[in-house]
């Protein structure tokens, strides 16, 4: 045991050689944006005006060649937005005629200004604002759309947690930090060694499956043999998460950074749903790993030998399968695809070293939702969790969108412990 | 490196406000944890309600001091029945993600833009501690020897903060020995049996959750009381973990073992930053910078955490055969 934890330390010890990341200038992680068409054509060169809720200017930007404008704010509050309308083409006025825009803006999140444009009346009078309703259905399409983008980067780890819950009893605490690893590793390969992210993605998945592959071969399976209580494991996973957490504070810095490529990309609309190119892609590996893993779980021979040591351990060693062997495969799969949602969560948001920590109780919450230690549970109960939040903001505000979620995991274990998919047990 | 500071900041953690409000917490997560055998995660949500009750009552609504004091208290056990009535027929892993859930649910609610006019958003609240200041029995002036002196302020906090944890080990002392507790500690051990003998399991552990919780709570007042102000990270999830590294440290289900930890935590906190930002001053140490020190320290307690629970899970004072940590 003693070797275990000597072996974990140096390892982590090697990780910190590893990981020697320049620091960066920080950007604020919230903004406003907008974009400005007129019939369907983007359009350049307006002035945007946005100031404090008591005038206090922040910023002045002029919409770019696709016709967005964005302003980087550095405190959430209220905000004045003014479009300064002398600097509209001749031919446009803002639909309804008003100019100035009150949004607030929530931490972490990007607020949408929206100026509607239209052809200039011949009188000069603005038609008043028609098809509210249609203006909702937009949204609500277009966070659907965002929920399931989120969903899937949730059941990408949350297979994981689950699969390790399943196999060995363990709660662990310490899963948001494995998304976080995949996400900084791909930053390390990406951006101080200058490699394009794809494959730097591609090499951070791997080191990281052989990261989960070593947590287990030298941590977590000798603390197994030891016959550590599954509390007491618990306990020892917060342990790890804090360690790696700090170890990610301190190596990488407090401040929000994004990798090299895909940062900025023009939005394609997709009927009611504006999406960038990078977004699609992601999704569609998501759905393409989580197929994969799906298939694996149910037709090969590891994966069936997965499941029956999910539903029970002992049966499981007395007809012939290598417990501990599967249990290895599902600690470095794991680790790799948490890996991958750290790159596409990082490809969607920003980097940060508590990236991984936010996104632990939503992961929790799509288990739970799913049925703690089912793998399709986590991810149906995952998708409903990323849907939620998103659709939520619809009639909450943005920044209280997880607290919607984690409100909702609650009720699920009042009225169906078990989950959705899980089997009917004790677990009171 | 100035050995006089890093002495005297090192010996003043000892009895410091930090270990007074985290010893606190602790004493609650002990009845939970090291005696009822019941995760809870969301200690941290306990102090978050007791302080930004005192604080919004004293500052929004404008009542006096003890009003305050008594909506904090109110607001803890409300928290415990919210908290408790979904939970606690649940098993031990279920239970924590339902309490550190619910501990994130609130530390969103205080620091969201929607409810700052109530609770301050992120900044918190402030200005809200003069009428604990008036009643000060301490004239000004300097108290104690070098190298542990404070002022007033510091001594009446500090005052008022050991009594509280004299009076919640006294309680905890008498309860624990009493039937009530023998009915607790043999939940932490079978609750099927507990059950068996007649006993309503459930209501033991509301009881234990609702006690638990108003003696963590009063952290949250000396904190707030302390620093003046409520901020919502301070009431994160890693203040719940830091508290259960503090119990584990000083050994669960002993009545002196969260303070004996709270203050070895934050000696040792202090300590090796104070080492350590002295090495980096002079050069000592090259590989890391000053703004390293202090993240270093937290990946010291993880690492703390996790050899403690693997080589000493009964902490210093606390006896193997009396930890909840093997059960189900």
């Amino acid at each position: 045991m003693r070797r275990a934890v000597i072996a974990f330390t140096a390892f982590l010890g090697g990780l910190i050689l590893l990981l020697t990341v320049p620091a960066h200038a920080a950007a604020p992680e919230q903004s406003l944006r907008g974009t400005l068409t007129f019939q369907g054509q983007p359009v350049n060169g307006v002035k945007i005006v946005v100031t404090t809720e008591s005038g206090q200017p922040v910023q002045e930007v002029t919409s770019n060649a696709q016709g967005t404008w964005e302003v980087p704010i550095e405190e959430p509050g209220q905000y004045k937005v003014t479009l300064d309308a002398a600097t509209l083409p001749q031919n446009m006025a803002i639909r309804g005629g008003n100019n100035q825009r009150a949004p607030t803006v929530y931490e972490g999140n990007p607020t949408t200004v929206l100026f509607a444009l239209q052809a200039k009346a011949a009188d000069g009078a603005a038609t008043p604002d028609e098809g509210g309703g249609s203006a909702f259905w937009q949204r609500a399409a277009q966070l659907t759309f965002e929920g399931f983008n989120l969903g899937l980067i949730i059941a990408l780890a949350a297979l994981g947690l689950s699969l390790i819950y399943g196999t060995t009893g363990l709660t662990n605490f310490a899963h948001g930090e494995l998304v976080t690893l995949g996400a900084l590793l791909a930053y390390l390969v990406n951006v101080p060694f200058g490699l394009h992210i794809i494959p730097a993605a591609v090499i951070a998945v791997m080191l990281a499956g052989g990261i989960g592959y070593a947590q287990d071969r030298f941590f977590w399976g000798q603390l197994r043999r030891r016959g550590t209580g599954i509390i007491a494991a618990m306990i020892v996973s917060i342990g790890v998460a804090l360690f790696m957490r700090y170890l990610f504070l301190i190596l990488f810095g407090g401040e929000t950074q994004a990798y090299a490529q895909y940062n900025a990309q023009a939005g394609l609309q997709l009927g009611p749903i504006s999406a960038t190119p990078k977004n699609l892609i992601s999704m569609g590996i998501e759905l393409i790993v989580l197929i994969a893993v799906g298939f694996a779980l149910l037709r090969t021979r590891t994966g069936k030998a997965a499941r029956a040591v999910a539903d029970n351990p002992a049966l499981a060693a007395s007809s012939g399968i290598n417990v501990d062997r599967i249990i290895r495969i599902i600690w470095t799969g794991g680790g790799a695809i948490a890996a991958l949602a750290g790159v596409m969560l990082g490809l969607s948001q920003n980097l940060k070293f508590t990236m991984g920590q936010e996104l632990l109780l939503l992961i929790f919450a799509g288990v739970t939702l799913g049925g703690l230690g089912t793998a399709f549970g986590a991810l149906i109960g995952s998708i409903i969790v990323g849907l939620f939040i998103q659709v939520s903001t619809l009639w909450i505000p943005p920044e209280l969108k997880n607290v919607g979620a984690l409100a909702v995991l609650i009720l699920v274990l009042l009225f169906r412990p078990q989950g959705i998919l899980g089997r009917r047990e004790r677990i009171g | 490196m100035n050995w006089d500071i890093i002495l005297s900041t090192t010996l003043k953690a000892a009895i410091g406000v930090e270990t007074v409000w985290y010893a606190l917490a602790a004493i609650g997560i002990n009845i939970h944890f090291g005696y009822t055998g019941l995760l809870n995660f969301g200690q941290s949500a306990f102090l978050a309600v007791a302080g930004y009750g005192l604080a919004v009552t004293v500052t929004v609504i404008g009542l006096p001091f003890w009003i305050g004091i008594g909506v904090g208290l109110v607001a803890a056990v409300l928290l415990a029945f919210l908290l408790g009535i979904p939970t606690l027929r649940l098993r031990a892993d279920y239970l924590a993600i339902v309490t550190i859930a619910a501990a994130e649910i609130v530390r969103l609610i205080f620091r969201s833009v929607e409810f700052k006019s109530v609770f301050g958003g992120s900044d918190g609240r402030r200005g809200f501690s003069q009428g604990f200041y008036e009643i000060n029995p301490y004239a000004e002036g300097t108290y104690g020897f070098w190298p542990l002196s404070f002022n007033e302020r510091e001594m009446w906090v500090l005052t008022v903060g050991w009594v509280l944890i004299a009076i919640a080990c006294l309680i905890v002392f008498l309860l624990m020995k009493s039937p009530w507790g023998r009915v607790l500690k043999a939940i932490r051990e079978d609750e099927d049996a507990v059950r068996s003998l007649g006993k309503n399991v459930f209501s033991y552990k509301m009881q234990s959750l609702i006690l638990g919780g108003v003696l963590g709570c009063l952290g949250g007042f000396v904190y707030g009381l302390a620093t003046g102000s409520v901020q919502p990270d301070i009431f994160g999830t890693e203040t719940t973990f830091f508290a259960y590294t503090i119990v584990i440290l000083g050994g669960a289900a002993r009545v002196f073992g969260p303070v004996v930890g709270a203050s070895i935590f934050w000696v040792l906190l202090v300590l090796v930053n104070g080492l350590l930002s002295g090495a980096v001053q002079s050069g000592v140490i090259t590989f890391m910078d000053i703004t390293q020190v202090g993240p270093f320290r937290f990946l010291l307690v993880g690492l703390g955490l996790i050899l403690l629970l693997v080589y000493r899970p009964q902490g210093i004072f606390g006896d193997k055969r009396e930890l909840a940590i093997n059960a189900r």
